[in-house]
């Protein structure tokens, strides 16, 4: 199959439909808002239901409702949406409903600006509502999985009763690339759980109330058990010239493609760097990054936040990282890495993990 | 006759509320049992008992799927409206209730019933107004009377302070799309037995398809209101009933909309619907090409950012990597827009050309605001018709050309960005005039635009040729 130049922002919708997508419900927000352009187009367009809502709270919930009835859900948003979306999905969490969400990050905090930040990795990766919860967390770095996660979030969502997130930022939205379309359909297999107003159904119930406390206590020891499984069975990454690298960059998204060619250049002056890229945010490529920590002399995680998934690479390799931040909707060029990055090599005193 | 007996809707015994449970949570006195009994009834009597989805809120029936032998969801505080909203969409079949007190439905949920209702959503809403927050305590509610006294407003509730009861049957009938609206009261047995009428109704209408009904029953709180059961419901006909009118609002006969389930696609129709439209044939082999960091920058209507994305799908034809990435946002509203593009035989890293080798710039302050970050013997080419000064850089190499006079002549000052970058290809060989050629019809529905902008191309490569390519070579830094 030929590939076709599409952006990001559209891709997430084309794999999403092809992945069994029945039903967007969304609010427009810069710099998601083509997502629902392109979703308003073609959900309708192929007899699917696109419905623009009031809001994000009422279109998370809406979602909520069209999961219950065993539809294939998504909506798309920033981080002002999904802020607004945190009651949702503790709800949706709490009852295990399947749902899609994108987040293409836009900067914060507040009204921010519509310039890429990723700095929603602690609400969108850490469960963002309240309760002991998790999200199922894709990172796509690149227009092809736009399309291919969203083609593969449906049923992910559905094997685990999780929401998915696909968090993106504004530049992986906007940027336009050869993508290869699936070309095979995928669909929602009847749910035992699901309501579909007929007689099997009738007598299933979805909730998240549990007024006692003992019920409720193993309610979330389930769900405990649940996200344990996830993180034995789902973490994914990927890796450029680990294999004798003692400079370790870790980064996702449009972080971890400006790394790709901050590493190129390294390797160009003859040094050792690699590149640990997260394709899942949660579950945590932590092992992986435990034994690279033995192997490599630095970590460095560049971020377009102020340090958020470094915490994470901490906690994995035990030891401290380089933190190359940066805020506002400022994005860094190869050079300005480069340059960190040299400066940081002529240290010799890092502490090995 | 009138049988006395539980509807079979209700479970026998309530095990979701514990083993063998056979009483509600409900308190003496309290109108929600009144509601559920005759809406289990009309379920039972309509026969729609395995097609209804009940959705419970957030209030004293948030367990009223202890009692319904239907499918169930329970809500968020004040999104039941929503969520049905999801199911009705997602089920056909179904029919939905939405099962709300005042709290929920016109406080914290006021955005999601207006809207539900604006829309004419396929579902019954039930809307128990009873002045007054049960299950939190007795605070105020939208719909609490002036004066009256809540845990809330322990002075009764004052207009100055805390405003004035909130009608929703009023509210509502204000929009055009919902079917049928009627206020009831729970008061006592005659007007027990009109409220059955409206819920039959609003039922009914969900079986024909009819639309967003909305039924409001005045409901007693004696606990709350501090009576006893038979002063609250003289209090609700005597005090609630003046202030909140029991009547038929609305009952169209004829929906305003009618229901039409949409054309689902099939599966090779939905494949067909995303498969790359038309393929052309290119012929080429594969070559290596030095990476090409390009800026493409010019005014809002030059057509830089569709110039942009033109090339890298050029690129991608002829089998390279490529990228696109606009400059978006208010930059786009000042002096220039612009787009990063890269083209490589290789896996393309940051998309981002912050160091272009190539810069296309259209206009003055697109050659001012980029100069700088071009690469040492980068190129650069530049819009001669609309920049009349020389570049203040020896180490770059700069092609003058007028592309908006040559595109003006073709007859299309828009296919400007098409002369340079055909001027572009020339120079740099990164892509085949042939591919320029081939994907311009790809790339516009109108065909007399077709034609203009492949002249375009033509008269760029005869102008390079008469002005460009003697003079130009790799070593002639100007």
């Amino acid at each position: 199959m030929a590939k076709q130049l599409i952006k990001g922002n559209e891709a997430v919708v084309y794999g999403a439909l092809l992945g069994g997508a029945t039903h967007f419900f969304g609010y427009p927000i810069t710099p998601a808002s083509e997502i629902a352009h392109a979703a308003a187009e073609y959900f309708v367009s192929t007899g699917r239901c696109f419905l623009q809502a009031e809001d994000e709270v009422n279109a998370i919930n809406m979602l909520y409702g069209a999961a219950s009835a065993g539809g294939r859900v998504m909506t798309a948003s920033s981080g002002p949406g999904i802020a607004l979306m945190s009651e949702g999905l503790s709800y949706l969490a709490g009852a295990e409903l399947p749902a899609v969400v994108v987040d293409v990050q836009r900067a914060g905090p507040g009204l921010g600006n519509i310039w890429p930040e990723q700095a929603d990795y602690n609400m969108v990766v850490k469960g963002g509502g309240h309760g002991n919860y998790r999200n199922i967390v894709l990172a796509p770095f690149s227009a092809q999985e736009m399309c291919d996660f969203a083609y593969r979030a449906f049923e992910l969502a559905e094997r685990y009763r999780m929401t998915v997130f696909i968090l993106a930022d504004a530049y992986i939205g906007q940027i336009m690339e050869a993508v290869e379309v699936p070309t095979k359909v995928h669909h929602s297999p009847r749910k035992e759980w699901a309501l579909y107003a007929d007689r099997e159904s009738r007598h299933n119930l979805i909730t998240s109330i549990l007024m006692n406390t003992e019920l409720l206590y193993h309610h979330n020891k389930k769900l405990q058990e649940k996200y344990a499984k996830v993180e034995r069975e789902l973490v994914e990454w990927e890796e450029y010239d680990t294999e004798d690298a003692d400079f370790l960059f870790v980064a996702y998204g449009i972080s971890a493609r400006i790394s790709l060619s901050v590493v190129r250049e390294l390797r160009r002056l003859n040094q050792k760097a690699g590149l640990l890229r997260p394709k899942t945010l949660y579950p945590f490529p932590s092992a992986r990054i435990a034994e690279l920590s033995r192997q490599v002399r630095q970590i460095a995680v560049v971020e377009l936040s102020n340090g958020q998934m470094a915490a994470d690479v901490e906690l994995a390799a035990r030891r401290s990282v380089l933190k190359y931040n940066w805020m506002g909707g400022k994005v860094p060029s190869i050079q300005e890495v480069l340059e960190l990055a040299k400066e940081d090599m002529k240290q010799t005193t890092t502490v090995r993990g | 006759m009138v049988k006395h007996a539980k509807p079979k809707t209700f479970y026998d015994t309530f095990e979701r509320r514990g083993p063998g449970e056979k009483n509600t949570t409900y308190c003496p006195g309290c109108g929600h049992g009144n509601a559920h009994k005759l809406i289990a009834e009309v379920i039972a009597e309509l026969g729609i008992q395995d097609r209804v989805i009940f959705c419970s809120p957030v209030g004293c029936s948030v367990f009223a799927y202890y009692y319904f032998d239907t499918g169930n969801v329970q809500c968020s505080h004040g999104r039941a409206p929503a969520v049905a909203t999801g199911l009705s969409r997602a089920r056909d079949n179904a029919i939905v209730i939405s099962y709300q007190g005042d709290g929920d439905l016109a406080g914290i949920g006021m955005g999601a019933i207006m809207h539900a209702a604006n829309r004419g959503e396929h579902m019954a809403v039930f809307f128990i107004n009873n002045a007054i927050y049960g299950m939190t305590g007795g605070q105020m509610a939208p719909t609490t009377l002036i004066g009256q006294k809540t845990t809330t407003t322990p002075f009764g509730r004052s207009p100055g302070r805390e405003g004035f009861p909130i009608r929703m049957c009023e509210l509502i009938n204000e929009l055009q799309a919902p079917v049928y609206i009627e206020r009831v009261s729970l008061g006592d047995a005659a007007r027990i037995m009109r409220a059955k009428r409206a819920v039959k109704q609003a039922l009914l209408n969900q079986v024909n398809k009819k639309g967003f009904s909305f039924v409001e029953l005045l409901s007693p709180c004696p606990i709350n209101w501090k009576m006893t059961p038979i002063e609250a419901r003289k209090w609700l006909i005597d005090t609630m009933e003046p202030l909140f009118p029991v009547k038929v609002f609305r009952n169209i006969e004829e929906p305003p909309v009618k229901y039409e389930p949409p054309k689902v696609l099939s599966d090779a129709e939905l494949v067909n619907h995303f498969a790359a439209t038309t393929e052309i044939e290119i012929p080429v082999s594969p070559r290596e090409v030095e990476d090409q960091y390009i800026k493409i920058a010019g005014f809002g209507g030059q057509g830089v950012m569709s110039a942009g994305v033109f090339l890298a799908n050029c690129a991608i034809k002829e089998g390279f990597n490529a990228t696109w990435l606009p400059s978006y946002g208010p930059e786009m509203r000042g002096g220039t827009a612009n787009a990063s593009v890269i083209i490589s035989n290789n896996q393309i890293g940051t998309p981002l050309v912050s160091s272009p080798n190539v810069l296309i710039a259209m206009n003055a302050p697109s050659l001012d605001t980029f100069e700088e970050t071009v690469v040492s013997s980068g190129l650069v080419i530049v819009n001669s018709s609309l920049v009349s000064r020389k570049l203040r850089r020896e180490d770059v190499r700069a092609i003058y050309a007028p592309v908006t006079e040559i595109a003006k002549d073709v007859g299309l000052i828009a296919a400007a960005s098409v002369v340079a970058l055909t001027l572009y290809a020339c120079i740099s060989g990164a892509v085949q005039i042939e591919t320029i050629k081939k994907v311009i019809p790809l790339s516009l529905k109108k065909k007399a635009l077709v034609d203009v902008n492949l002249k375009a191309v033509e008269a760029a490569v005869e102008y390079y040729q008469k002005n460009i390519k003697e003079a130009y070579s790799y070593t002639s830094v100007k």
